[in-house]
């Protein structure tokens, strides 16, 4: 068990330290962080001066583990785009990214779970052909034109919901929330509903799977023959049985929202991380790049290992597996 | 060639076809986008990109079958007068040269690399898996963005064959693993089988029986995973075209039209963006549903 979480780890820690390889390399040899700052004609004494303030002309060790010092502190400089520093950029537009990426995922849970129960129950009839239909569709339609859809629908004809922005927000510290108004709540609604439809699609499929494979299960057919309601065999045993790999996809899934956030965000223009990535992009602006990307793996190594070990409290039959398995 | 077609007529995969009026209707969908889209040239009744031919009188027109349409452009014109129906036959075609050429690149890598690690073993073997992992364990459009960003910033002023150079390895690339973990998973059960074992008795070099031997058995499950992922190549390159990163904006995709109508979606010319979106649609949902008929078709346990 030990052994198992240590090596977890350390393979987080690896991953880690390759990302920010990536992201050092980024800073080293896509564009030159000097002419940057003191622009085209500086004297090559303001240069040299420069760059050993900088600490350019150390060793390549030595600049890549001050780099990871820095990192750990969220320190990556300043933006080349806007001048500001790029940690306090991240701060701001963090709180925006999580709340869409969190209300996403609890909208594609409600609403998923449900769909995947009742198309698995009542295969065949015409509202499951429907719902699997739909899905489908969920799967083709890319998440910006859902985006653009929905703004067409109730922005545009209907002109009921607000189609930019996060509107009115509270600050509570650092961290500013939509969702204690009302006018947060309408600006959410619809790019919520967007970065959510993939995962909704994904979650229903998966349980409707899943409760198909548990109905066929002896212990199902053991609590038909005691003569248990439907009721309390569908959503007492089947259920909860089909619930843990559909938490893990969840939770695995979140890291991925927060990366698709990129495209709901362009799309609906929501001031989150995604938006500032992407700007970044355009522009060619490293140290945004660069700090989006660590945080970003960051994000997906810690999910990555709290749904590992959480897996691994769960089910017992997988302590044998990958204790035994060739890993 | 004429016994091969035979064959195929006669086999198991056409019949299937032949029973499958979703998997025809996704053919002949797939089919019309594909053949309009490599001949555009001739298809397309106006030349969008001929400039002497556009009229900015004609900006903006609504469907014909609106009032203030006119007949002559059938789907309407963009905010530079180009007829619709012709910028989405041109858009259509390079979706597709960028899709299928990034398919066929994370093939070949993909291909190479599972034979490789599923034939070497040992450390090779845990060294590409691990790189899979990795790879896996971020979504797909952002180490595209990020190999995008990166080619943005050491080529600022690219030219456009550079920046199509760029687009489709940004999608090759994250899009290689699936292909090596199937290949690898086949080539384990392969290399243990006896045609393998007594191509190594007489004394074949290692490379040539991966090539030779090895490869045409593993590339049934390549085949439908191309299949789909060329519709999921398509709507990443749209997505990183409408995020504005994907290509060139002289050589408009049908990403790069619903990004521009998209700025008209508020005046309400919802026809500049909608019917591009509704082709990327139309093409990735046959792509998509001829790929799940032909895993079934190929899967022996389903017949």
């Amino acid at each position: 068990m030990i052994a198992f979480i240590l090596r977890r780890f350390a393979q987080a820690v690896v991953v880690m330290l390759s990302v920010a390889f990536i992201a050092f390399m980024l800073f080293q040899y896509v564009g030159d962080p000097v002419t940057n700052l003191l622009g085209q004609d500086a004297t090559p004494q303001q240069r040299a001066q420069l760059r050993a303030d900088l600490g350019l002309d150390q060793p390549f060790p030595v600049q890549f583990a001050k780099f990871v010092g820095n990192a750990l502190q969220g320190e990556f400089g300043l933006s080349l785009r806007q001048g500001r520093k790029v940690s306090s950029l991240i701060v701001e537009r963090f709180p925006a990214t999580m709340e869409l990426a969190l209300t996403a995922a609890i909208l594609a849970l409600v609403v998923g779970v449900p769909m995947g129960v009742y198309a698995a129950l009542k295969r065949g009839n015409f509202w499951s052909q429907a719902l699997m239909t739909f899905s489908l569709l969920g799967v083709s339609l890319p998440t910006f034109l859902i985006g653009i859809l929905l703004i067409l629908v109730f922005a545009v004809t209907f002109k009921v919901l607000p189609s930019f922005g996060r509107g009115e927000v509270i600050a509570l510290g650092a961290w500013t929330t939509g969702w204690l108004t009302w006018d947060g709540w309408k600006h959410l609604l619809l790019p919520a509903i967007t970065l959510s439809i993939y995962q909704l699609t994904l979650i229903m499929r998966l349980v409707r799977a899943e409760m198909l494979e548990v109905l066929r299960t002896d212990y199902i057919k053991f609590a038909r023959a005691r003569g248990l309601q439907d009721r309390s065999i569908y959503f007492g045993h089947a259920l909860k049985n089909t619930l843990v790999p559909v938490i893990t996809i969840t939770g695995l899934q979140l890291g991925g929202l927060i990366a698709f956030a990129i495209i709901t965000e362009t799309v609906f223009q929501w001031p989150g991380m995604g938006l500032l990535f992407i700007q970044a992009v355009q522009f060619a602006d490293i140290p945004v790049m660069a700090a989006y990307l660590c945080l970003i793996a960051l994000i997906f190594v810690v999910i990555n290992l709290i749904v590992d070990l959480l897996y691994f409290a769960v089910d017992p039959r997988l302590r044998m597996e990958k204790s035994g398995g060739a890993h | 060639m004429q016994a091969a077609l035979v064959r195929f007529l006669d086999g198991d995969v056409w019949h299937s076809f032949r029973k499958s009026p979703m998997a025809i209707t996704a053919a002949v969908i797939a089919f019309i986008c594909i053949f309009c889209a490599l001949f555009a040239n001739w298809v397309a009744p106006h030349n969008p990109f001929d400039l002497a031919t556009l009229e900015l009188g004609d900006a903006r027109l609504p469907p014909a079958w609106d009032e203030e349409g006119k007949a002559k452009y059938f789907l309407g014109t963009d905010d530079q007068g180009r007829d619709i129906l012709s910028t989405l036959m041109f858009g259509a075609r390079i979706s597709l040269l960028v899709g299928v050429a990034s398919v066929l690149l994370s093939v070949v890598v993909g291909v190479a690399l599972g034979l490789l690690s599923g034939f070497a073993g040992g450390k090779t073997d845990a060294l590409i898996m691990r790189v899979c992992d990795v790879m896996l364990s971020f979504p797909s459009i952002l180490i595209a963005l990020l190999i995008d960003g990166v080619g943005r910033a050491m080529f600022p002023n690219a030219h456009d064959t550079l920046a199509f150079a760029v687009l489709i390895l940004a999608i090759a690339l994250p899009g290689w693993v699936p292909y090596a973990r199937t290949v690898r998973g086949s080539t384990l059960v392969e290399r243990h089988k006896e045609y393998v074992q007594a191509a190594r008795v007489i004394g074949v070099a290692p490379a040539r029986i991966m090539r030779r031997h090895v490869l045409p058995n593993v590339l049934g499950p390549v085949l439908v995973l191309a299949t789909i992922q060329v519709a999921q190549a398509i709507l990443t390159e749209a997505t990183l075209s409408f995020l504005g990163v994907g290509v060139p904006p002289t050589q408009p995709s049908l990403g790069t039209l619903i990004r521009v109508g998209n700025d008209f979606l508020f005046s309400g010319e919802w026809w500049i963006t909608i019917f591009p979106g509704a082709m990327l649609v139309l093409i990735a949902l046959s792509v998509n549903l001829l790929g799940d008929w032909l895993r079934d078709a190929l899967n022996p346990r389903l017949r």
